[in-house]
This record gives C-alpha cells, sequence and structure tokens, in this order.
C-alpha cells in the first residue's frame, strides 16, 4: 500500500475538523499531495461525523475508494461534558468505531480509544471486532488516548493523543505537526500538547510490535504550497477580481464563503453585510454594483431561490453582480449538510423571462479560484449576473496546490465604464439623457455611467426600456434590446473560445472508445475512475464541463461525436446536466447514458467505474445508491 | 480632476433640472396625489443644493414607483418592494450620493415590509418617501396595508377585517431617525418636510399622503389637514421618543376616523447614521469605495497576503 487514506472519527463537535486540518497540513508540509472529505450531520453538538484526509506522492484527485486507516475517537460530545458523565445528549449514541468498519479496506489500521469505547459498544452495535479483523486482515490497536490526555493534560486533548499514535504508526516524523501547533496554541496548553503527542508516539512505538505495512508515503514538492478548501479559493478570487461588497444571509453551506469575506473585505478596504434575507442580499449587490462597487452575494439553494427577482433585475437594468450558489440537497431545506448537483436547472432559467445570464461550475480548489475571477471581469466587462456553483462537497474539501497559483496580480478594472470624458462625447438623447442602453454595440454590452458622474443620468429600469433608460413597451425597441442583451452570450462564448479562460477538462486517451461526460465537484472523481479503467483495459476518455452558459457547444459536440456512447456522471434524480446537454446540442440522445446519485453522498471512483460497466455490457449491475438512466430510445 | 465631478458641485441648481427632457411614457391620472410630491420634490432639490447628477432616485413598482421617470437625476426603478436595499447598498458604495428610495404604501409596508424594517433599523443615511394612497394604485384599486379596517375591494369584497399598518409607529419602533408625515395637498409643507429629511443625517421616513382619485374615490382627500406643528393642542417634543410615539398614535389614530394630521414626528439628531458606525468600526472605508475603481491611482491589495495562513 503506498497512499495513505486516514479517517479520524467522533461527535460533531469534538474538534475533528481542526485535528484533520492539522494533519492534512503536516502531510502537505512533509511533501505529499493532500485530499479531505469532511461528513457532518446537521447539528451543532453530537451526531456522528468524520473527516478522511488522503495523501500520496502523486496527485490525489477525489477522497478515493474506502479507507486505510481509522482513528476512532470517543464520544465525549454526545455525552455530557462534564468529565466522567455517563449522560447521553439526545438520543443519539456516538459509535465512532462501530459505524465506520464498513468502508474500511482490507489490511487496514484500526486505532480506537479503549478509554472510552469499551466491548460494551461493539455488543450493543452487535459487532465481532476480533472476526472482522481476521476475516480482513485489520490490525487492531486499542490505546487508551483519553487516560493518556488526562493524565498529561486535559481530557479533550486526547485528539493529539490521536495523532501522536497515529505517527507512530506509520512512522512519522513529529516536526511538522509539533511546527503547526506552535503556530496555532501557546503557553500551558501548548506545553501539554506537546507533552500529549510525545506520550503517545513513544507509548505506542514501546507497546506494540506493528503488524501492519501501512507507512506515510514519502514525496516532494517542487514549490511552497498551500492548503485550500473551494470556498477559501472562491473567496480569494473575489479579492483577487477587486471584489469589495458583499452581502448575505446565512445558509449551509454558502456560510463558509459568506463567512471568509466577511472577516477579510473590511480589511481589504471593502464592505461587508448580514442583512434581513436573500431578497435583500442580491439587491444590495445589485444596488452597490449600479453605484460602480464590484459586488458579490451568494446562498444556497433555499436562499438562491429567494434571489430570482434581483436576479432578474440584474439582467433587465444589465447591472453586472456575481452569485455564488453552493447547492446542498433538495429540495426545499432538503438536507443542509449533504451534496447534490440537483440545482442547476434552477440555477440556469430561474426569474421570469428568458435568461442571460453566466454560470460557471468549477471542478476543484484552483477552477474556484479561476473561475470566480472569470466570472467578475465577464461580469463586469458584459454587465450581466454571473453565477459560480459550487456544493457542499467542493465548498468544504481541502487540497493542496502551488502557492504562486493564487498569488496573481488583482483586477480592479470595473469593466465597461466610461469615464467622464468619454461620457461627455458619448450619444445622448436630446432630453439630455445619457444613451445607457443604446442598441448598436459591438459585443452586445453598451458602456455604462455611474451615478455621480457628470452628464451620465440615465434610467436603469426593470422595465423594458429605450436607450436613455426610459419605460417602453414599441416592439421595435422591445426586439432591438432582446437581441443586443442575447447577443452577449455568444460575444462570451467566443471569448472564452478564443482565449485560455474556457475551463472544459479533457482526461485520458484521446481516441478511446466511450465517453464518460461530467460537470461540476464531480470531474476528479470521475478522472481517477478513467485511469482504473484503462487500468483495467478499457478504452474510456472524460470531458469535465465548467462553463454552463453559455454552454461549450463545440467542444461538448466533438467529445460525443467522437466516442460511441458516452456515460454521464451527476448528483441528481433527473439527469439535468444531460437534459442541458440535449438542449443544448440537439442531438446525441441515443449516445447518452446516465448515472445518478442523490442519496447525499459524492461518487466515489469505484462507482463510476461499476457504473461505466453498464454501458458495455447490459447485465452489468449498477453499484448500490445510483441509479442507470439508459439513452433515450434505449 | 474627481471620477464623480458632479458629486459637490457647487453652483446654483434651478429645480427646472429635475424635470426631464421628454415627456416621460408613465401616466399619472389626472389629480393623483403623486404629482404633488413631484412637484415638492424638484422645489427642495435646489434648496439642498444638490444637482441630478449626484442625486440617485430609487423607486420601487406601483404608480408611485414611477416617480423617477418624471423626475430628472440617476434612477434607479427596481421591483416591487425592493427599492430599500438596493439604495442602501448604492449609499455604501458612494456615501457622496444623494440617495433618496421612494415607493407606494403596497410597496413599502406590504411585500418590502422586512426591508423597510431593517433599513430604518440601521439608520442609512437617506430619505425614504411612501406614497401612502391606502391603495393598490397601479394594479386597479385592491386593498393595501393602510387601507382601512372594513374597506371593500375586488379582492376584499366582504370588508377588509384587517387593522391597517400604522406606518410612523412602525417606523420609530423599527428604528428611523426621522419621521414625518405630509399630504400631497401640503405643498408648503412636504415641501419643507422633504428639505429636513434630506439634510437629516440618517435614516430619514416620510409617509406621504397621496391621493388616488381612480381607485380609492371614497378615501378622503386629506383636507383639511392640521399641521401638528403649528397647532398648540399638540404641544410636544419632537425629539423625545415616548411623546413622539404618543403623538404618532393618537395621528394614525385620527387618520382612520378622517381626521388628517401632518408635520414632524421625530427626530434623533443625534445617533450615529450606519456608515458612520461602520467607519468607527473600520468596517467600512473613509473614502468613497467606488471611487477607487475609477482612480487609477489606487492600489489594491491582493489575497496572496492571506496564503502564508495556507501554508
Ligand atoms: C412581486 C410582485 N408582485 C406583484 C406585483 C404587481 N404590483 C405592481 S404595483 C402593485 C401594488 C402597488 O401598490 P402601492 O405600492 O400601494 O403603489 P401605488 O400604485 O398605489 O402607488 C402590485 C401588487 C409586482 N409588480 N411584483
Ligand atoms: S391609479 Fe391612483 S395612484 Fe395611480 S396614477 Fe391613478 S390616481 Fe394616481
Amino acid at each position: 500500500m503506498t497512499e495513505l487514506m486516514w479517517r479520524i472519527a467522533g461527535g460533531s463537535g469534538d474538534g475533528i475538523d481542526s485535528t484533520s486540518q492539522n494533519f492534512a497540513k503536516a502531510l502537505m508540509r512533509a511533501g505529499l499531495d493532500v485530499f479531505t472529505h469532511r461528513h457532518y450531520p446537521s447539528r451543532i453538538r453530537g451526531g456522528h461525523t468524520y473527516v478522511e484526509v488522503r495523501a500520496d506522492e502523486d496527485p490525489v484527485r477525489s477522497r478515493g475508494d474506502g479507507f486505510n486507516f481509522l482513528l476512532a475517537l470517543g464520544d465525549s460530545f454526545a455525552r455530557n461534558p462534564q468529565e466522567g458523565s455517563d449522560t447521553v445528549y439526545g438520543n443519539e449514541e456516538i459509535k465512532p468505531l462501530s459505524e465506520n468498519l464498513d468502508d474500511l479496506n482490507e489490511g487496514g489500521v484500526i486505532v480506537y480509544d479503549e478509554g472510552l469505547l469499551d466491548e460494551e459498544t461493539l455488543e450493543r452495535a452487535d459487532i465481532d471486532l476480533e472476526a472482522m479483523a481476521e476475516e480482513n486482515d485489520w490490525h487492531v490497536y486499542p490505546l487508551d488516548l483519553r487516560g493518556l490526555a488526562r493524565e498529561h493534560g486535559r481530557e479533550v486533548m486526547r485528539n493529539t493523543a490521536g495523532v501522536g499514535a497515529t505517527a507512530a504508526l506509520l512512522d512519522m516524523d513529529l516536526q511538522h505537526i509539533e511546527a503547526l501547533m506552535e503556530d496555532a496554541m501557546t503557553g500551558e496548553v501548548l506545553e501539554a500538547n506537546l507533552d500529549i503527542l510525545e506520550r503517545a508516539h513513544e507509548s505506542v512505538n514501546e507497546e506494540y510490535e506493528f503488524t501492519h505495512d501501512l507507512r506515510t508515503p514519502t514525496g516532494d514538492h517542487d514549490e511552497q504550497q498551500v492548503l485550500m478548501s473551494g470556498s477559501n479559493a472562491v473567496a480569494y478570487g473575489a479579492i483577487d477580481e477587486g471584489c469589495r461588497f458583499i452581502s448575505g444571509y446565512p445558509m449551509t453551506p454558502w456560510t463558509d464563503v459568506f463567512t471568509i469575506l466577511s472577516q477579510h473585505l473590511p480589511k481589504f478596504g471593502g464592505i461587508a453585510e448580514q442583512v434581513e434575507d436573500e431578497i435583500a442580499a442580491a439587491s444590495l449587490a445589485v444596488g452597490a454594483s449600479h453605484a460602480g462597487v464590484k459586488a458579490m452575494s451568494g446562498s444556497s439553494g433555499g436562499g438562491f431561490a429567494l434571489m430570482s427577482e434581483p436576479l432578474g433585475l440584474a439582467e433587465m437594468t444589465e447591472t453586472p453582480i456575481v452569485l455564488i450558489e453552493a447547492m446542498r440537497a433538495g429540495p426545499s431545506t432538503g438536507m443542509p449538510t449533504k451534496p447534490e448537483q440537483a440545482d442547476l436547472e434552477h440555477i440556469l432559467y430561474t426569474s421570469q423571462g428568458d435568461s442571460c445570464r453566466i454560470v460557471f461550475a468549477p471542478a476543484n480548489v484552483r477552477e474556484c479560484y479561476d473561475q470566480t475571477r472569470a466570472a467578475f471581469r465577464l461580469a463586469y466587462e458584459y454587465q450581466l449576473p454571473a453565477i459560480v456553483i459550487i456544493d457542499q462537497k467542493l465548498s468544504g474539501e481541502m487540497r493542496n496546490a502551488d502557492e504562486s497559483f493564487f498569488d496573481r496580480e488583482p483586477n480592479a478594472d470595473p469593466g465597461s465604464v466610461l469615464t467622464e470624458e468619454e461620457i461627455r462625447e458619448a450619444a445622448h438623447h436630446e432630453s439630455g439623457k445619457f444613451k445607457r442602453y443604446q442598441h448598436d454595440t459591438e459585443n452586445g454590452a453598451s458602456p455604462r455611467a455611474i451615478p455621480g458622474q457628470k452628464d451620465g443620468r440615465f434610467l436603469a429600469s426593470g422595465n423594458e426600456h429605450t436607450p436613455e433608460g426610459h419605460i417602453s413597451e414599441s416592439p421595435t425597441n422591445r426586439v432591438a434590446q432582446m437581441d443586443r442583451r442575447m447577443s452577449k452570450l455568444d460575444s462570451i462564448r467566443a471569448e472564452l473560445d478564443d482565449g485560455d479562460s474556457s475551463h472544459q477538462t479533457h482526461y485520458g486517451p484521446e481516441d478511446a472508445e466511450y465517453g464518460l461526460l461530467v460537470w461540476g465537484s464531480q470531474q476528479d472523481t470521475v478522472f481517477e475512475a478513467v485511469d482504473q479503467l484503462n487500468e483495467a483495459g478499457e478504452s474510456v476518455k472524460a470531458l469535465g464541463v465548467s462553463d454552463l452558459m453559455p454552454y461549450p457547444e463545440d467542444e461538448v459536440s466533438a467529445f460525443l461525436e467522437s466516442v460511441e456512447s458516452c456515460l454521464v456522471v451527476e448528483m441528481n434524480a433527473s439527469a439535468q446536466f444531460r437534459g442541458l446537454t440535449q438542449k443544448e446540442l440537439g442531438r446525441f440522445g441515443p449516445k447518452l447514458n446516465s448515472l445518478l446519485k442523490y442519496n447525499g453522498e459524492a461518487f466515489e471512483p469505484s462507482e463510476v467505474v461499476e457504473g461505466f460497466e453498464r454501458i458495455v455490457s447490459r447485465d452489468a449491475a449498477i453499484p448500490e445508491g445510483t441509479k442507470f438512466v439508459p439513452a433515450a430510445g434505449d | 480632476m474627481s471620477v464623480f465631478s458632479a458629486i459637490g458641485e457647487e453652483r446654483e441648481i434651478d429645480r427646472d433640472e429635475f424635470t426631464p427632457g421628454i415627456e416621460p411614457q408613465a401616466t399619472w391620472c389626472p389629480g393623483c396625489g403623486d404629482f404633488g410630491v413631484l412637484k415638492a420634490l424638484k422645489q427642495a432639490m435646489p434648496e439642498i443644493g444638490r444637482t441630478p447628477d449626484e442625486t440617485l432616485l430609487v423607486t420601487g413598482i406601483g404608480c408611485s414607483g414611477k416617480l423617477s421617470s418624471y423626475f430628472e437625476s440617476y434612477g434607479f426603478h427596481s421591483i416591487h418592494g425592493r427599492s430599500l436595499p438596493v439604495a442602501r447598498a448604492a449609499k455604501l458604495a458612494n456615501p457622496g450620493l444623494e440617495v433618496i428610495a421612494a415607493g407606494g404604501d403596497g410597496d413599502g409596508y406590504g411585500i418590502g415590509g422586512n426591508h423597510f424594517m431593517h433599513t430604518a433599523r440601521e439608520n442609512h443615511d437617506m430619505t425614504y418617501i411612501v406614497f401612502n394612497n391606502e391603495i393598490f394604485g397601479l394594479t386597479k384599486g385592491q386593498t393595501s396595508p393602510t387601507s382601512p379596517k372594513g374597506h371593500k375591494s375586488k379582492t376584499q369584497p366582504h370588508g377588509s377585517a384587517k387593522d391597517p399598518v400604522r406606518p410612523m409607529s412602525l417606523s420609530l419602533a423599527s428604528g428611523s431617525s426621522y419621521i414625518a408625515r405630509t399630504a400631497a395637498v401640503n405643498p408648503n409643507q412636504a415641501k419643507e418636510i422633504l428639505i429636513e429629511a434630506m439634510e437629516h443625517d440618517g435614516f430619514a421616513h416620510v409617509d406621504f399622503l397621496t391621493q388616488c382619485p381612480t381607485w380609492n374615490k371614497d378615501a378622503k382627500q386629506y383636507v383639511p389637514y392640521t399641521d401638528v406643528q403649528d397647532d398648540d393642542e399638540f404641544d410636544f417634543d419632537v425629539t423625545d421618543r415616548r411623546e413622539a410615539a404618543d403623538a404618532m398614535y393618537e395621528a394614525e389614530s385620527r387618520l382612520h376616523e378622517g381626521e388628517v394630521l401632518t408635520g414632524r414626528f421625530y427626530v434623533d439628531s443625534d445617533r450615529p447614521s450606519y456608515g458612520e458606525e461602520k467607519r468607527a468600526t473600520d468596517e467600512m472605508p473613509d473614502d468613497p469605495l467606488a471611487e477607487r475603481y475609477l482612480d487609477e491611482d489606487s492600489e489594491w491589495e491582493r489575497s496572496a497576503d492571506l496564503l502564508h495562513h495556507h501554508r
């Protein structure tokens, strides 16, 4: 076994998040590529939660299949936090050990806190750990992490003891972990934690003869690495593109982006507003942008539904804004902490009238940064709303990347805004009003004036309007304005196709027989499946689509033409992206089969592999928890 | 040269400058009270020394929302009930602008009620004019949040069973720092109140009684009216919350009975505006944020400054 797939499990509020982040960072500093995956229930304390950290010397694209190291911590947050108490919060019992055995790979390692998880827990769960370990070649190390933590510090520090034990079992150097602790803590707390870390490390080394053969892989980075979530990358992309106004209302998982920007924007001279609801949030972004500031808002499905009005207003008044939609399982409040890709149609078409907007769905942390920047640039150049779709998976998963990738020049250019001098020379109506919405433009965007500029007066109206902004129902004017607004999408597509900001990703051998088509956050998982399939002798390639509107027609058409048959992989029950593809391309129906998953979990590569077998051999079974929808007319 | 040279321009301003050069397509009925608001506003502008180019008028939807078509300035004719969130963000983006929001009673106290409460609470430095004609005008005469109890309309054929909204009391409870009621039939007072409201440094709410002769024929036309400042009976301190609350309650109750009391009801000149509060806690830059984008000398920090957290 070369790669490490480490899972830390416990209760929500147990410090699982911060511990795993530090562990991931330590691995990254040790020269490895890392990927983290968070699983958490929709509650604040208690409830089963885990984080996986996958690390390898080669690039890691997804959480992978299963995991090979389990660190099962206690259940202190399910109990009354007073030490020694046995009262359980609510009706739930945390079972970090018994609940996590299903996906543990053969040959895996288990460390559990015997100070908290005794045989009774296993008995109650009807689990014969010994028999299972034998059958699966698991290597089990029961350790009294709680006792160790208590003895040298406080009970809550048993996370640290767990990490110390992990490091010993994986033959991992403690230096990076220690350095990270020194960054995060001081004084007695730091001393105690360092003490516990080392004691756990030592005692494992002393007490145990290791039977497993899993060790930390070794690697090297050429460049300084940073570890970031999709939400971090979206926020940083916005800052670098000159966004200095954010308005929002909390909703999981959008809250991450909102919080990061609320913390940082004021330090960058910007303004952050938490407001009364999502209608207000998007309306504020419209108002700030109208007055000349690059502005952003966002939400998750339910909140985004409320934004449909101001979104349409931005389209009609041609006010640039950027909205983030962080999807979670719906409909309605759905499953707040579970990912899904089922808001696609909602995002593409919500709000009355013909939709005229940019929609991007980045694949990973890097694309989150890139496409957020592109969204701002295009929105402000072409004066229309741009929506960036992420989801619960992408918003929270952390990956490493070269620091230089994010270290780029800012661009505060407000796009097609005129200077006062240019306004004076621009067309004006005889009444004195500036022709803000003139019909005859090159790329669909008629340059704008900002309130406060001399002689730039115009009326921005959500009603159809004349070039100077007066409300109008003239048929000729209507057609001219509609055509101009809609033509922006063609100009944007042409610009994306010509430049290097188009974000479709081709993966696998060009001449492959079969295709996998995928969008948004599932792309890298599918690419990993492509590798597995080709290694197994299949002939497969994939196309990951990150630009959804304007749709990359030529690229997707060429891809579909080149394959015999294609499997569209997405996390929803109604094959929304396949529908979009058929609508945009108007053909390929008989080539497009769907593999769908909507149980609240993202795809794992092996599921895509199994699902793929179905398009080659009709008898193949599809993985549990997924649905296969054959090609139209099949 | 400043990038917003219209802002702070000092010159003689003529009220005709606020009349659009062409006949707007928006059409108000003859005798509509909305004309009174327009006239008062045009008269007030030169007195506060603001030019059309430094004024942003954000309106909602309704007959009242058409104000931005009749008034020459930068305008934003937004959507039903949402003028306030659009307007307040514009003010944050560029505090140099004179920002006015306007809309009807349905627009402001109905669909936009939540925004009204929160904009008042935040005390944004702007003026909010609500055309209160106790009816939905543009959609042809349905019962509005300020229609009196028992009001009959096509959508409330048996008479409304609801108590009307008390706009000023609601406004005071929400946190507005300037509250007045005036009427289209009282042009001199209306102009004075609009001047005060615009000069007030905080959220100024003007409940502007307007008549709708087309759909609200039965309703009183807001005459005769009594100016509470000119009448000894109403000797209350406009800076005292409790006294103001009583006076408002009285005025609102009497309006239901057909007696119209107008004037200034509450003024708090001490409370800092939202912008000042935000600047005091470094949550808002001292200079107008909007200016930085057009100023070539602006230096833009970048997120790379935060990357070390992620190493
Ligand atoms: C979301 C939405 N709902 C309903 C309407 C239809 N509508 C337009 S104006 C209006 C009411 C206007 O009444 P009011 O705000 O009192 O203004 P007035 O016309 O009396 O000036 C309504 C319901 C709309 N435009 N948008
Ligand atoms: S319907 Fe009423 S409010 Fe509307 S313009 Fe006519 S009179 Fe005025």
